[in-house]
């Protein structure tokens, strides 16, 4: 399968990234050979088969709709690259 | 002193012979001295590891000890320690300190086990060589121009120096074993869910599983009974009793039935490296076990399935590094999107930005049932093989690499090439079974892995069999001096 530089920045938008124009054109390149592994995939007849989405197939486990964490909002911000009043910032959303 | 695995430290510590202040000062200034070379740490715990070592004397004075209290270890920087830097190899996270343990660590600060550092790894455990990490390549200590394999590339140049007796690692596709085989170590990947993911910076969630990186099957089996348990924390953490994982090393191997799987010696395989493999399995045979040629006919789609699957899980795994709560951050974003792009795009590497994009492609709309499902359903026959092989056999064994470490940046510009590497341990993570490579030889002075797959949770029966093999050869003794 062919893969343009337009296809990578629209894929590259989809994941939030930025790429120069010599990312993508590296990009592109690198993508076609991987799709082409990636499409070995299709020659295993597969039409019969349920998917599996997990190796080991259990259920989750269900618990007692209770409060189990302690508040550690003072921590767990002291980590955050910009926080005010306990609230975390980002740039302007709304004007 | 730095010859010893874990096993004897822990029976030196007992006997009194030195305190675990000692050991971990005599740990640390040999990393010091040593590692410049070879760049398997990213952050040593001097002054942490110290105290512990004081607390560990200290108790074991008063006799509460566990079998490993005041051994020193390693962990891979892959695994939250509270006020200790966890990079998992990324500029990401580069200023990133866990306000908590992962349940692994806080499973051997319990016990009494010192942390002496954290090892370096692929960046988010996201390659074959331990060539992706923000904090540069580590190398082998058998030819320190060669790869040391990766992801877990630290944790294995680290014990295979004598940095570290053991080290702990993670496993995705083949990142315990494939570095255990390029360094001469035992790597133990346990079955699925057989240990606690919590904590444990995630890559793939439905692969990923934490294991050991040592010098002997009986070190592995140590370690595994101080990590192994359920965990309510991790709700894919399996609910079944785990057991002395020492108890069965010493059991003969009389009746033992062996599946040597075709596939897994087909073209691709260098030659000596055969050569060393049927030597081993002849060695099985000399123990009492049969060997039986059978097939996983599907196994090379593994390769193809797991570039689906595992980069579509972190694609939604890393969506979380948004430049928000914890992490880089971008430098004066201009809005809500420059800061989400930005931070990312400067926060992650080529190989991480790479296997997003892959899996976001995998993922979006048009695409999903062609690549997400199809990978899926390969998954199946996969473990569908494995299952049909095991009504038949006890254990299956073959190469763990095909070759044995390639020199740093030999396959770095063709991402296809290092994503095979993993080609003969890719299908255990997708069918979720346990797996241990074991030192098999010497091809050209350099160590080449046995791998030895198993059942679910038979990971007993997998140390049992690397002990009796290691006690019957010597190839997990050979080391290079550094």
């Amino acid at each position: 399968m062919s893969i343009s530089a337009d296809d990578i920045a629209y894929i590259a938008n989809l994941a939030r990234l930025q790429l120069s124009e010599a990312e993508k054109q590296k990009a592109a390149h690198n993508f076609e050979n991987i799709l082409a592994l990636i499409d070995q995939m299709q020659s295993a007849d597969t039409d019969q088969l349920e998917p599996l989405s997990h190796a080991i197939e259990t259920s989750q486990p269900l618990r007692e709709d209770i409060v189990t964490e302690q508040n550690q909002r003072d921590e767990l911000q002291k980590i955050a690259p910009k926080c005010e009043k306990g609230l975390y910032l980002v740039p302007k959303v709304l004007e | 002193m730095f010859k010893s695995g874990i096993a004897d430290i822990s029976r030196s510590l007992a006997a009194g012979e030195f305190s675990s202040e000692e050991i971990t000062k005599a740990y640390l200034a040999r990393i010091k001295e040593k590692d410049k070379e070879l760049n398997s740490f990213i952050t040593l715990c001097e002054e942490q590891a110290l105290a512990q070592a004081k607390t560990a004397d200290a108790n074991r004075a008063k006799g509460e000890v566990h079998l490993l209290t005041g051994v020193p270890i390693a962990h891979k920087d892959i695994f939250c320690t509270t006020g200790i830097r966890t990079s998992c190899g990324s500029r990401m996270l580069d200023n990133f300190i866990a306000p908590y343990n992962a349940t692994v660590v806080e499973n051997f600060n319990q016990a009494g086990v010192i942390t002496l550092g954290k090892t370096n790894m692929d960046e988010f455990a996201m390659g074959s060589s331990n060539e992706t990490s923000y904090y540069g390549a580590v190398h082998n200590p058998w030819n320190k121009e060669l790869v040391p394999g990766g992801s877990s590339g630290g944790s294995a140049a680290a014990v295979a120096a004598h940095l570290c007796p053991g080290a702990t690692a993670t496993d995705t596709g083949g990142s315990i074993r494939q570095p255990a085989a390029f360094c001469g170590l035992t790597g133990l990947k346990p079955t699925y869910g057989r240990v606690s993911r919590w904590g444990m910076i995630a890559f793939a969630s439905s692969l990923d599983q934490a294991g050991t990186l040592t010098r002997s099957a009986e070190d592995a089996a140590l370690m595994l009974n101080v990590m192994a348990g359920h965990d309510p924390k991790d709700s894919t953490s399996i609910n079944i009793a785990t057991e002395d994982y020492t108890t069965n090393l010493n059991k003969p191997l009389q009746g033992l039935k062996i599946g040597i799987p075709v596939q897994h010696f087909a073209k691709g395989l260098n030659a000596e490296v055969e050569t060393n493999i049927r030597y081993a399995l002849s060695e099985f045979e000399k123990l009492g076990a049969t060997l039986k040629e059978i097939s996983l006919p599907n196994s090379h789609q593994s390769v193809s399935a797991y570039y689906v699957i595992a980069p579509a899980e972190a694609s939604a795994n890393l969506s979380r590094y948004d430049g928000v709560r914890y992490g880089y951050r971008c430098e004066n974003p201009k809005d809500l999107e420059d800061l989400y792009k930005r931070t990312r795009s400067e926060g992650f590497g080529a190989e991480v930005k790479r296997r997003i994009m892959i899996g976001t492609y995998a993922l979006s709309a048009g695409y999903y049932d062609a690549y997400y499902i199809k990978a899926q359903k390969i998954r199946r026959l996969i473990k569908n093989d494995f299952d049909a092989a095991f009504t038949d056999v006890d254990v299956i064994m073959g190469p763990t690499s095909p070759h044995t470490a390639f020199k740093i940046g030999a396959q770095t510009n063709d991402p296809v090439s290092m994503y095979l590497e993993d080609i003969y341990t890719i299908a255990v993570n997708l069918a979720g079974l346990p797996g241990i490579s074991v030192p098999a030889g010497l091809v050209n002075n350099l160590p080449i892995g046995l791998q030895i797959i198993g059942k679910n949770f038979s990971e007993s029966h997998l140390l049992n069999i690397a002990h009796q093999f290691q006690q019957a050869t010597d190839w997990h003794t050979r080391t290079r001096e550094i």
